[in-house]
């Protein structure tokens, strides 16, 4: 089975990977220093529990463009709560965004499920409405480190055999979305509504319900982001992570992730998310502008995309070839 | 077990499954009337109808897909209603479809057991068990798969046996299968027969969809008969003759259907010298003269509307040639074959044929507007009356011009199509399963108009999978198998047992 | 209508309902009255509302955005879509700045920025036509690598030298109050009109959104038609920029940012079906002059821009939401 889910894409990846730490190595061996991988790694934690969350909603042929401007407005609240009340105890404050990133993203799936309207459609609408609720919320203004309480700003950065939680949060997601995936009827239906809805249906699969489903639990994974994201870096203003769903969506087709659903793993999300830390971290290592990142995102979209489709081009019925079988 | 106990105790069995006098409309169409099923444990009820008589609404129905307008659903006597497939499929009711019903991206084990995994530990899937179940079921289904392949990997016949593995793992009391022998050798239907005759013996209510005498005369107790939605007989196998259910399928005697035809062919129109393609058809060369019906008969899959497609330029071939009036011409794409007088009927309707929630004029002035233009620009008024003038000609059936299309009946959206292609005058018409689907007035209007084109000298190339519509209207019949030309049958040699030779591959010894 | 057929069929009609009932009963009629409607409240909010500057000031807020609505309306028609125009947008901007720093005239710059535009568009339509892929995919991808590569040329900086001629795109008046750009707006709304609704181009546009398969059964060119359409998305994203580039006169690489969205407003709000087939030019020109008077109206109000793309999210979602919960709870079901 291990073999089976490595051989293909995820394989291809986590060897393009290693190429490209060994390159970089190569001309600047403190890069792959025990610490800067550590570093590199907890840099990208983010991105891979977004990453995991917009798997299971694009393998249910739907998009959230959404999730940052989720994670944060759910940023922005707890920020602002921490500030008002920063008595209330740090895993209130998580529960809080991880509602209020669920509530986000339920009502993308709503809107997905009971009206049908297309995702793309809801996700950009509502990637604005919640980046301008938050300058309703704030009036614009920022919450800076000093008006954060210091377990709010902690917490993140607390190291355990020396990683900090942010980076076990996100190591302990990857892992609940392998059993999520692989061992939950919920995870199986992600796969079957994506991959053959109409079939979907006979085996008794609600195909909206398991959309809903999908963009809540994206959204509930957005709203934990917006804590971590706000009080990892102990600021939080209306542009934080500004652009950063495509970042999200470039790790999930990076990783193998059909944006035509129904196809794609959990180790896939994460490599691919992987791949983008190691572009991000490196970039300022070997001289070019971290300027650059935006563009490379989108090259490495492209590129992925245009391979992937490569590789999973439908062929015909092979009528000929069916005859030299039997013949 | 308890199932045939109950069967056996009772000398009049009551029906596992009875659905009673049920209707269903669409906006437009009635696509059921007031028909009823009953479905007995341990026994095979075959479904016939021709494509439109409503099997498949039926199928839905009975799958909780869709809710019907009015009449009763009955489980074991009980009332019911399937509020959606969920409901439909925890009562028990599996359908097996052709290839729809599995899932390629997941495992062999997970497609068996998706939607009512064995739970493990925590309320997990538990993996081991259900690798365990489901090699005991596909052991049951003599089937040696590997419940860990993915089922991209498995070819239709195993994945039948996959979704048949399936439909026992869920202890179904219905099984629903339709079609099941679309895709399948002849080898691989007696081995489903072998599975069916098993699901009997466990007490298993079948309904079996198929349009092939023969197999449902072999496997089915006992039939059921729509025609256009309605009922149109039901009863025991054994007291009905084939003749019989033709007779109920179409609703009057098939040999009065075909025009009389006074064949006069012109001179050669259309040749076709090796025409090939890497994977789906080989070594395809024929002769096509003005005035004549060319058949083109193979059992489904053989690659003939691949090489239509070809011929038409949506395909790319890798060798051969083609020669109008002697002439070589090159076709890459549909605009060079409708420009060299070549058009194509598709057999995929809805997809290929129609642009369906546009207006008629819009669908038929659409390879000719430029015949239609004014300055350059668009002419609503000439298309109109470009269309009036073939639809009149097909005598089509419409509210208005610029209604819809989807809002017409199979057969006056396929007179749509034919009207587009004819507004282009073409002189090579390829008909590609033209009567599929549709009303017999259609068919047989579509039938009379086939003939009148050829008697003006049009060339036609008729690809049917119906016997009769290819010996009642073809003058010559080119047989293909496994994606090459294997017969050629004239006239007098077209009969039905030797099409149906040439197309299985059957050799007399 | 004389025809007399021998046949006892009846003639079948041209039209199912009158022209005056088909043009009555349009998405775009209800569309004018709400237009008419925002216009009595504007004028009523504001006393300086009717003041024929102020009018021609508020057309500002919409034509840039409007000449890409028009393009992006005949892609989504034919079941496309492109979200990178604001992106090209910006790589536009970004060319012609740097073209303008080496010294480069006027008519330079805009025969550069249209090329760079055409570029752009040919580069996303080529990935969509000649690869098969998707355009929602492809053109998030390309929404990164255009701004991107302006992030890459101008950092942190800003292009603030432009030749004074170029301002007469985005400042200059043709005749009294009506500027370079409302013509242009106005124009354009034309040639696109007649391209869409009175050309076989247009057509082929329509029937390629509501069944491409189909499309190319009856021997249209799919993938050609829907390469010109990403050309001329490119192209008109590339206009758009030089006028907003010549109305701002500088160029940063978030210029126009999260464009896409308004742009995708106006084409819904003006009927066009987001999931292709339908749609007409008239009611994108009714919108967009919608969404600028709403815009405008908001600044008199002193709302802050922010605010405004909460009103336009709104707007997207509920012009598509509300149609659909109108049919499913009228008892249509």
């Amino acid at each position: 089975m291990l073999i089976r889910a490595l051989k293909s894409r995820e394989m291809i990846l986590a060897l393009a990977i290693a190429i490209l730490i060994g390159l970089i190595a190569m001309q600047f061996p403190g890069f792959i220093a025990p610490d800067n991988l550590a570093d590199a790694f907890n840099d990208t934690s983010p991105l891979i529990i977004l990453a995991l969350g917009q798997m299971i909603v694009i393998l249910t042929r739907c998009i959230d463009l959404s999730v940052a401007a989720n994670l944060a407005l759910t940023g922005m609240l707890v920020a602002m709560i921490n500030t008002q009340f920063p008595a209330l105890p740090i895993p209130v404050l998580i529960t809080i965004a991880i509602a209020a990133g669920t509530v986000m993203g339920a009502i993308n799936g709503l809107l997905t499920w009971k009206l049908d309207i297309p995702p793309i459609v809801v996700t950009l609408g509502t990637m604005t409405i919640y980046r301008g609720l938050i300058f309703l919320l704030s009036e614009g203004q920022w919450i800076n480190a000093h008006e954060m309480s210091d377990s709010f700003k902690a917490l993140p950065r607390h190291e355990f055999l020396s990683l900090p939680l942010l980076s076990w949060i996100a190591i302990a997601i990857t892992l609940a979305f392998i059993v999520l995936v692989a061992r939950t009827p919920l995870g199986r239906a992600f796969y079957a509504v994506g991959g053959n809805p109409n079939a979907a249906v006979y085996a008794g699969i609600d195909v909206g319900r398991t959309q809903f489903l999908a963009f809540t639990l994206c959204g509930a994974l957005a709203g934990l982001t917006g804590y971590l994201w706000v009080s990892r870096y102990a600021v939080a203003y209306v542009d934080i992570a500004g652009g950063f769903e495509l970042d999200v969506v470039a790790a999930c087709v990076i990783g193998g992730i059909s944006i035509a659903g129904g196809v794609g793993t959990v180790i896939g999300a994460f490599l691919g998310a992987i791949f983008l830390g190691v572009i991000k971290n490196a970039l300022p290592v070997i001289g070019i502008s971290p300027f650059a990142q935006l563009a490379i995102s989108g090259a490495a979209i492209i590129i992925a995309v245009a391979f992937n489709a490569r590789s999973s081009r439908r062929k015909g019925r092979l009528i000929l070839k069916h005859e030299e079988a039997v013949g | 077990m308890t199932l045939n106990q109950s069967a056996s105790a009772l000398s009049q069995p009551q029906p596992v499954m009875a659905i009673s006098n049920v209707s269903k409309s669409f906006p437009g169409v009635k696509a059921l009337n007031q028909v009823s099923l009953e479905l007995y444990a341990g026994e095979v009820t075959a479904l016939i109808g021709e494509n439109g008589a409503g099997k498949s609404t039926m199928v839905k129905v009975l799958t909780g897909i869709y809710q019907p307008d009015e009449g009763e659903i009955q489980l074991n006597g009980v009332k019911t209603t399937f509020h959606s497939a969920h409901a439909a499929a925890n009562a028990g009711i599996t359908a097996i479809h052709q290839e729809t019903v599995l899932f390629d991206e997941l495992s062999v084990a997970e497609n068996i057991f998706l939607g009512n995994a064995p739970k493990g530990r925590f309320g997990l899937i538990s993996t081991s068990t259900m690798r365990q179940q489901a090699r005991a079921l596909l052991q049951r289904v003599n089937a040696n798969i590997n419940p860990d392949t993915p089922l991209r990997e498995l070819g239709i016949a195993n994945k039948h046996l996959v979704a048949v593995a399936r439909a026992l793992s869920v202890d179904s009391k219905v099984v629903i299968m339709d079609e099941p022998t679309a895709a399948l050798s002849l080898k691989e239907i007696e081995e489903l027969y072998t599975l069916i005759n098993q699901l009997k013996q466990e007490g298993k209510a079948i309904l079996f969809i198929s349009h092939k005498f023969e197999e449902i005369f072999a496997i089915a107790d006992r039939y059921a008969v729509y025609r256009d939605g309605e009922m149109a007989g039901s009863g025991h196998i054994d007291t009905a003759s084939q003749q019989e259910l033709v007779n109920m399928m179409v609703g009057r005697p098939v040999d009065q259907v075909f025009p009389p035809r006074q064949p006069t062919h012109g001179k050669a129109l259309l040749r076709v010298e090796g025409y090939s393609h890497p994977t789906e058809f080989a070594n395809i060369s024929f002769t096509l003269k003005q005035g004549e019906i060319l058949g083109f008969y193979g059992l489904v899959g053989a690659g003939r509307t691949e090489f239509m497609q070809s011929l038409f330029g949506i395909t790319k071939h890798t060798a051969g040639k083609v020669f109008i009036d002697a002439e070589e011409i090159e076709i890459n794409t549909p605009g060079q074959a409708i420009a060299r007088g070549i058009v194509y009927v598709p057999e995929d309707r809805g997809h290929h044929g129609t642009i369906s929630n546009t207006p008629i004029f819009h669908n038929v002035s659409l390879p000719s507007l430029g015949k239609t233009l004014k300055r350059k620009l668009l002419n609503p008024p000439a298309e109109l009356s470009l269309t009036r003038t073939f639809t009149e000609r097909l005598e089509l059936r419409a509210a208005a011009l610029d209604q819809q299309v989807n809002k017409l009946s199979g057969g006056n959206q396929q007179k749509v199509v034919i009207s587009k292609w004819l507004a282009t005058e073409p002189r090579i018409i390829i008909l590609d399963e033209p009567t599929k689907g549709i009303d017999i007035g259609s068919k047989a209007a579509v039938h009379q108009f086939t003939a009148e084109l050829a008697a003006k000298g049009m060339a036609v190339i008729l690809v049917s999978s119906e016997i009769p519509e290819i010996i009642g209207m073809s003058d010559r019949t080119i047989v293909m198998r496994d994606g090459r030309i294997c017969a050629e049958l004239s006239k007098p040699e077209m009969t039905p047992e030797a099409l149906v030779q040439a197309a299985a591959g059957i050799t007399h010894a | 209508m004389s025809s007399q057929t021998e046949t006892n069929l009846p003639t079948i009609p041209d039209h199912l309902k009158p022209r005056w009932y088909r043009l009555v009963a349009s998405w775009e009629s209800m569309l004018l009255v709400v237009a008419v409607v925002i216009f009595i409240i504007n004028s009523f909010a504001s006393p300086y509302f009717l003041d024929p500057w102020n009018l021609s000031d508020a057309t500002f807020n919409f034509t840039e955005k409007a000449l890409i609505a028009f393009a992006m309306a005949l892609l989504i028609i034919s079941g496309e879509i492109d979200l990178s125009v604001a992106s090209i947008i910006a790589l536009v901007s970004t060319a012609i700045g740097f073209a303008a720093q080496l010294g480069a005239g006027v008519p330079m710059l805009v025969v550069i920025g249209i090329t760079v535009g055409l570029l752009c568009g040919a580069f996303n339509g080529l990935l969509v036509t000649g690869l098969g892929l998707p355009s929602i995919v492809v053109t998030i991808g390309t929404m990164s690598l255009f701004r991107g590569i302006s992030y890459m040329v101008l950092g942190d900086q800003a292009y603030t030298d432009y030749p004074a001629e170029l301002s007469y795109f985005g400042q200059g008046y043709v005749w009294w109050v009506i500027s370079f750009e409302l013509l242009l707006f106005l124009v354009t709304a034309i040639i696109f009109g007649v391209l869409l609704h009175k050309t076989s181009f247009g057509r082929a546009v329509t029937i390629i959104g509501n069944n491409a398969t189909g499309a190319l059964f009856s021997g249209i060119r799919v993938g050609r038609v829907k390469f010109i359409l990403f050309l001329l998305t490119g192209l008109m994203s590339a206009i758009a920029a030089i006028c907003l580039t010549s109305r701002l006169g500088s160029t940063r690489p978030s210029i126009a940012f999260g464009w896409e969205l308004e742009i995708i407003t106006i084409v819904v709000l003006g009927g066009v079906n987001i999931l292709g087939g339908s749609g007409s030019i008239a009611g994108v020109f009714i919108a967009s002059f919608v969404l600028g008077m709403v815009t405008f109206g908001f600044g008199l109000l002193n709302v802050p821009g922010i605010v405004m793309s909460i009103f336009v999210g709104l707007l997207l979602i509920s012009v598509i939401a509300l149609p659909r919960l109108w049919t499913k709870y009228s008892g249509n079901k």
